[in-house]
């Protein structure tokens, strides 16, 4: 076996789904005028903040749960091939079939075949990032096989022709009434009385699925985590689709990011306690399942597990970057971002959306040149650093987002205008005798002062700051000259 | 090169170049939980946190007492499911009729009763959640629990553990495992919660608590 | 207690106000304060947007007039100390120097934010300032999640004489400045500026106060351009003030 690859450039391209089509401050103007969306995220996130909020305070542990989680993760990156491969053959062992795709284009190729192999032409599907990172029902449906989201949410966006918005609910940007409008206008056999309480828009998603997991004979699965020593595989879910996609077919595909891997099963008893806080707000969500291969008489009898890189073999090669593949997909840094929750995820083009998104989804693409709209996502965020306090496995966003601005910035092919500001600043800054005359420049603003304030400045840039903001007149007299007049009296 | 080589070759290149010291895992966090096994305090803290999220609980102070309160929750059914190892006696009261899923009923045949009675493996008290070990003959394949609409769950107080530490380490995860807390819900509309989609809309757990020695 | 003084490139340029309300505070409180005159900037912005490489050298000369000017210093700045804090050794490194590494490292472990000062190393909550004015106080998101100054702030301003404090409703989202941010992502910026507004007025308050000049200048420029009549004051300024008056 050949092992002197040296590093890979990055692993697939396009990126479909982790890079959208224009740069964040683009996509975000549409997303703030639109009234109705920002009332929805208003809304859902509030209201998730305070059902978080609860949940973790009651836990008197959390924070040294937060670091077990931490280390777990940075213990998998440093052991990742190796546990990759005794999952492989602990999964093996126990009657599954593992695959391994080196990008998104050939995972969909392998669980194409094995789906074209079972005859059939319909999948159940429970919401898996990772498929939808992969584009895997385009894949499905260029070959003639129809796949159903079975998740609420995700089927919402499915019905509508949409695109997910949040990791846990793809569909957060729409509201009851919404919801109702579509499962009237989608749902062939829905009650036409249909109101828009919940429990009702939940009743009709059952009786709309209910055949079709009965009757399916292919399901397809994410995974949340995958124990190396034991071979298990678990899924943390909320309505029992998940439970009917992995039970009642006769064959399961399940597909993961290679870094969704724990060394044991008792590392669960860390992530069973840190995500259903953190991701629903709840103590434990309703259903979480875990099935290690084949068991004769229960569940599908045939188990493929496909372990996807996608570029996650460049991100594990930076040592900070890296803990972005600690993320567990929770939520928790989305529904506390103030960013997040005015713009919505759709802005951030990739399926990643969110601050974890705004690192993570650069480093699986990689930046390619100075007008790679993911160059724009790290700068989406004002660095409040809220993220990292909710984030249950310690992930220093912040830290990552400055890093990764650093990379938008080292792409630069030729200065931008930005480059050649941030120059002549650091420039002025250099000595405290350049510092001074920038002081002199900067007091000749008093010129641009009516009573006190300036409400607007020539050039660049000023604009998008005097559109809604003053700034004081520059002083008669600076720090410094009037420490130097006080010395001299 | 396989994609299995190449992948592997490029994760253990990344890994070397990002890093490869293996840190110590702090394991500071409570591994046992407030209340002992099978406490008094530890039931309770069940059955606030069963019905907290909508499951409802059902004491009765020995085994004695588990038929007449399986036969009152399903009053109102005519068919239901155990699993082969479930004991005859707890289902003795029942009006309905019983159904064993021995040998295995099809989907359909599940889809048309209306209950399922089960055991559980372990209970966890923080949580509300009550674990199905599949392999374990009183609560049997995972299908059974899943297809019929109102699941009624035994739970005996010395399965009832305090924390999720605690309950891992009492299972193995050699067969399917299936953790659940309350009865189907659903946060996917505007983020709040609302019991009944999938899976059993209708929870009832019969806890067996005997009187305090 | 001697002790150094950042005035910060904003607050000596822009809002001279907040370092001069430190030095007099400090001086009352019975401490010389020392002004290495050539401080310029800690670099803060160029880190925030990217620009290490452009840091580096303003890492080093902050590194080099700091090291030696006082055992103690102090910035009336949560986001400045922020980056002392947490960020020059890390641009050190990058930049491949390690002994700057270690020298901002030692530096930044005598490095205070004004709060931090007063309660942990002074000592001292009652500063004997006097404000007869009903205020509200935004925590900076770096001072509170950076620095976790938690609520020394708070407990400075409930000694103060004639302030009336009234609490700021979801007071630890963040403003919307986010340095460039404010620039580069203008119109998400100016959606958190407008909660953080209607949150700022819904408490009738006369005066919003702050650890940082920066995120007031945000704010102040907001509720200026509403002509919403609340003015931002440093909490420098607050503390400096007694029943003589303002500091001049």
């Amino acid at each position: 076996m050949t092992t002197d690859l040296g590093m890979p450039t990055v692993a697939s391209d396009p990126h479909g789904h982790l890079r959208g089509t224009e740069p964040f401050p683009v996509a975000a103007h549409r997303a703030l005028a639109d009234t109705q969306l920002r009332q929805n995220l208003g809304h859902a996130t509030r209201t998730i903040r305070a059902k978080r909020a609860a949940v973790v305070g009651e836990v008197d542990d959390w924070e040294e749960l937060r670091r077990a989680g931490e280390c777990v993760k940075a213990d998998v990156m440093a052991r990742l091939p190796e546990l990759l491969e005794q999952l492989e053959a602990s999964v093996t062992a126990r009657g599954g079939v593992v695959h391994w795709a080196r990008d998104a284009e050939e995972a969909n190729r392998i669980v194409v075949g094995l789906v074209r192999e079972t005859g059939s032409d319909e999948v159940v599907k429970v919401k898996s990032m990772a498929t939808q990172e992969t584009g895997l029902n385009e894949a499905l449906g260029a070959a003639g096989i129809a796949a159903l989201e079975t998740d609420l949410a995700e089927l919402i966006v499915q019905l509508s022709d949409d695109k997910p918005s949040h990791f846990l609910v793809p569909a957060i940007h729409r509201n009851r009434s919404e919801i109702r409008d579509i499962f009237l206008r989608e749902m062939p056999d829905v009650d036409p009385d249909l109101t828009d309480e919940p429990r009702r828009l939940a009743m009709a998603a059952r009786a709309h699925l209910r055949r079709k997991f009965l009757s399916a004979r292919v399901g397809i699965s994410g995974v949340n985590f995958a124990v190396a020593d034991t071979g298990t595989i678990s899924v943390v879910e909320s309505e029992g689709n998940g439970r009917m996609c992995l039970t009642l077919p006769d064959t399961l595909i399940t597909v993961m990011g290679v870094e969704k891997v724990v060394p044991t099963w008792s590392d669960l008893e860390v992530f069973l306690q840190l995500l259903p806080r953190s991701s629903t707000g709840e103590r434990m969500n309703p259903y979480t399942s875990s099935w290690s291969g084949v068991t004769p008489g229960d569940g599908p009898q045939t188990f493929h597990l496909v372990l996807l890189d996608n570029g996650r073999s460049n991100v594990l090669a930076s040592p900070d970057g890296r803990q972005a593949l600690h993320c567990i997909r929770c939520s928790a840094c989305l529904n506390v971002c103030p960013v997040y929750e005015r713009t919505g995820g759709h802005a951030y083009g990739s399926i990643y959306p969110g601050p974890i998104g705004a690192v993570l989804s650069p480093q699986l693409t990689g930046i390619d040149g100075p007008d790679d709209v993911n160059a724009s996502l790290p700068y989406a965020s004002s660095l409040c650093g809220a993220c990292f306090d909710a984030c249950p496995v310690r992930i220093d966003i912040p830290h990552l987002l400055v890093q990764q601005r650093a990379a938008a910035v080292e792409a630069h092919g030729r200065p931008t205008a930005q480059d050649l500001a941030m120059r002549a600043a650091a420039a002025a800054m250099a000595s405290p005798g350049r510092f001074s005359l920038t002081e002199r420049v900067v007091k000749l603003g008093r010129l641009l002062s009516r009573s006190g304030r300036i409400r607007s400045v020539p050039g660049p840039g000023a604009a998008a700051w005097f559109g809604a903001r003053d700034m004081p007149e520059p002083p008669a007299e600076t720090f410094r000259e009037w420490w130097g007049r006080r010395e001299r009296s | 090169m396989s994609a299995r080589e190449e992948v592997l070759a490029r994760l253990r290149a990344a890994r070397d170049v990002g890093g490869s010291t293996v840190p110590d895992v702090p394991r500071d966090y409570h591994r046992t939980g407030v209340h002992a096994p099978g406490s008094a305090a530890a039931v309770e803290r069940l059955t606030e946190t069963l019905t907290d999220y909508r499951a409802t609980v059902h004491r009765v102070g020995d085994l004695d007492g588990v038929p007449a309160a399986i036969a009152a929750v399903l009053a109102g059914s005519s068919s239901v499911v155990a699993p082969p190892g479930l004991p005859g006696e707890w289902l003795g009261e029942v009006t309905a009729t019983v159904r064993r899923d021995d040998p295995p009923l099809s989907v359909a045949d599940l889809d048309r009763l209306d209950a399922v009675v089960t055991g559980a493996a372990v209970a966890i008290a923080d949580t509300g959640t009550f674990v199905l070990d599949a392999l374990a003959p009183d609560q049997g394949r995972r299908a059974i629990s899943l297809v019929p609409d109102h699941h009624v769950c035994v739970i005996r107080a010395a399965d009832v553990v305090s924390s999720v530490p605690e309950a891992l380490a009492r299972l193995a995860p050699d067969g399917p495992l299936t953790f659940v807390s309350g009865p189907s819900a659903t946060s996917d509309i505007e983020l709040d919660r609302v019991e009944g989609v999938h899976g059993p809309r209708r929870l009832d757990v019969v806890l067996i608590v005997p009187p305090r020695a | 207690m001697r002790i150094a003084l950042v005035a910060t490139c904003l607050g000596d340029a822009m809002f001279p106000q907040a370092p001069r309300a430190t030095v007099l505070l400090l001086e009352r409180l019975g401490h010389e304060v020392v002004f290495p005159a050539d401080q310029t900037c800690c670099g803060q912005m160029h880190v925030n947007t990217g620009y290490l490489d452009l840091a580096l050298p303003l890492v080093r000369h902050h590194v080099d007039v700091f090291s030696g000017a006082a055992d103690v210093v102090v910035a009336p700045s949560g986001s400045c100390v922020g980056c002392v804090r947490h960020q020059h050794a890390m641009v050190a490194r990058r930049g491949g120097d390690e002994k700057l590494a270690q020298a901002a490292e030692d530096l930044a472990g005598r490095t205070y934010e004004l709060s931090e000062l007063l309660v942990d190393v002074l000592g001292v909550t009652d500063v004997g300032a006097y404000y007869p004015h009903r205020v509200t106080y935004h925590p900076t998101c770096h001072s509170l999640r950076m620095l976790r100054v938690g609520d020394k702030p708070l407990r400075l301003l409930r000694e103060v004489r004639g302030l009336t404090l009234t609490e700021l409703p979801d007071a630890e989202v963040c403003c919307g400045f986010g340095g460039t941010f404010a620039v580069k992502n203008a119109e998400t910026s100016t959606a958190m500026l407008a909660d953080k507004m209607a949150n700022v007025l819904s408490t009738h308050a006369e005066v919003c106060t702050a650890g940082d000049t920066s995120c007031l200048m945000h704010i102040g420029g907001g509720l200026s351009r509403l002509r919403s009549g609340v003015r931002t004051v440093h909490l420098a300024e607050i503390l400096a003030s007694t029943t003589e008056g303002a500091p001049a």
